[in-house]
């Protein structure tokens, strides 16, 4: 019993310290961001390997997930006689949640797990030892334009996801299922709010790539320097990222469309 | 320059891991413009001793002095400063994988002087001339032999002209040509830079060859320092049994175990 009760201290002692060392971490990150203006190839290497490499998974899922939407959402709405607004149940769900949660858990799988295994290869050869003793502060030069570069790039990963959505609801709507292709714009423009649904979402977006990157860094950086340490962290990554996503995208849809 | 007071001095330096007395009471003084080797038994701290005078680990007690200034009490600005006048040579290497050869060794130019691009490469190919890989500049870290990638680390670490450089096992995985060059190099270097070399190794026959003092540290203390010569010839049994590569003496070969006995029998 006493035991049982030391364990479950001794977990929640290891979570505090994670945490504090997360944030301590991610303060220090943050401490290098100024420094990177004076040098924006180091953001554009990252923007390129975080964002751009991410984009064909992102722009297809998107598709598919539009058009898996155009399907559903006429089956449903049809049995009412609503299949006008099909434009507008499209667009809503990809912008306000889609958009930014299945980015966000498709930029984990592929980016997060990536950041962590780099971060933690090049602490397991000692690369980050080895900056440092060139004096280059390692978290500034290698983590800092990291994650300035998850940061930008997930809110324009989850744009697109979402426009390639609408084309692709679009493309079985209309195209296929034939939904009346004014009433399918006209419908969305006319429902669609650039402040309540737009704009939500890409803060949403933002946050989740924020803690996406965070997390991706943070386990990396903090992996143990073997083989193994560094394939547990990429795991934690991909694990602890979509607990995270989830679990925000609750809380902040009940922030943003709760009266 | 050369003044008597060292370049490091280490003072009742005591550093353990967890349970494990790495140091226990450990003096050293690194001369300055010398060849300083660390010697000892696998496993007893060397590359330990080099982080905590790089400053990467702090001591538990005891002080480490380099240059007349406290490394483990430094804020992270100054101790930057001074690394950047300490070149370390890691033992794998430590090259960013991701960019080449040329590129690593020109990271510490580019990171810290601000010179023209065209002022890099005439440094950069001179640095890597002196250890006789100029030609292999277009190659990644992955293309290099250990061998190769830690000349090509020697290089980047002599890149900011440093006033000491730090050798994490030289010569281990170099053939006899290149490990003759290596030993004339660091020498040279040594001498015509007026720098000052720590080196770290258990290869005893090139090691009393190259340095003008040695260290025997083993069980967290220093056994015994002295010139090349005095130590090959010493009357340590310690000292004589690492220095002759003997299988046995005082110096354990094990790292702490139960009796291998009481370990076969013991099976649970
Ligand atoms: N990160 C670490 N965590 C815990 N113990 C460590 C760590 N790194 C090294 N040690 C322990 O510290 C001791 C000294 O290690 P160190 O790498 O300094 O040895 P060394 O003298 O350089 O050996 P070698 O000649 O084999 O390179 C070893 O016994 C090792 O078990
Ligand atoms: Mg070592």
């Amino acid at each position: 019993m006493l035991n049982q009760l030391a364990a479950l201290g001794r977990i929640g002692i290891g979570t505090l310290q994670q945490l504090g060392r997360g944030h301590l971490l991610l303060l220090h990150i943050l401490s290098g961001v100024p420094a990177l203006f004076g040098r924006p190839r180091l953001l554009l290497n990252q923007i390129f390997a975080v964002g751009v490499l991410s984009l064909l998974i992102v722009a297809i899922s998107g598709t598919f997930v539009g058009m898996v939407l155009g399907l559903q959402g006429y089956y449903i709405l049809s049995q009412f006689g609503a299949e006008q607004t099909l434009g507008v149940m499209v667009a809503a769900s990809l912008v306000r949640e889609l958009g930014p949660v299945v980015t966000a858990l498709l930029f984990a799988g592929r980016a997060g797990s990536a950041l962590t295994a780099e971060i933690g290869l090049m602490k397991a050869t000692e690369q980050l030892s080895g900056l440092e003793m060139m004096a280059v502060n390692p978290v500034k030069r290698i983590l800092t334009p990291r994650f300035l570069a998850g940061f930008i790039s997930m809110p324009l990963l989850a744009a697109i996801f979402s426009a390639l959505g609408v084309i692709g609801g679009y493309f079985v709507g209309v195209g296929l299922l034939g939904v009346d292709d004014g009433a399918f714009w006209s419908q969305m423009q006319a429902k669609i709010d650039l402040h309540e649904d737009v704009f939500n979402g890409v803060i949403k977006s933002l946050v989740f790539g924020l803690v996406c990157t965070w997390i991706a860094l943070f386990q990396g950086y903090s992996a143990l320097p073997t083989s193994e340490g560094v394939s547990r962290a990429t795991t934690r990554t991909v694990v602890h990222s979509s607990f995270a996503v989830l679990g925000l995208d609750f809380i902040l849809t009940a922030l943003m469309f709760g009266e | 320059m050369s003044t008597d007071e060292p370049l490091v001095r280490i003072r009742d330096l005591r550093f353990s891991r967890g349970e494990r007395v790495i140091f226990d009471g450990v003096d050293i003084d690194i001369p300055r413009g010398a060849v300083t080797a660390i010697m000892g038994p696998s496993g007893t701290g060397k590359t330990t001793l080099l982080k905590l005078i790089g400053g990467q680990l702090r001591p538990d007690s005891g002080s480490i002095e380099v240059a007349g200034e406290a490394v483990h009490r430094l804020g992270t600005r100054d101790l930057y400063r001074l690394r950047m006048r300490m070149g370390m040579l890691f033992q794998s290497g430590a090259l960013l994988t991701d960019i080449s050869v040329f590129d690593n060794v020109a990271y510490p130019l580019r990171e810290h002087t601000g010179l023209p691009e065209s002022l890099i490469r005439k440094l950069v190919l001179l640095k890597l001339e002196a250890v006789g890989l100029r030609g292999a500049r277009e190659l990644m870290p992955n293309e290099l032999s250990g061998g190769m990638a830690r000349r090509v680390a020697l290089a980047r670490a002599m890149a900011l002209d440093p006033m000491m450089i730090m050798y994490d096992e030289p010569f281990t995985g170099q053939d006899p040509i290149s490990m003759g060059v290596l030993v004339e190099l660091i020498r040279s270097l040594n001498d015509a830079s007026g720098l000052s070399s720590v080196i770290v190794s258990h290869d005893v026959a090139e090691t009393a060859r190259i340095a003008d003092l040695i260290y025997v540290i083993s069980n967290g203390k220093v056994i015994e320092h002295g010139a090349p010569e005095a130590m090959l010839n010493s009357s340590s049994a310690w000292t004589s049994q690492f220095m002759n590569g003997l299988a046995d003496g005082p110096v354990p070969f094990h790292y702490p175990a139960p009796e291998l006995k009481v370990d076969l029998l013991g099976g649970a």
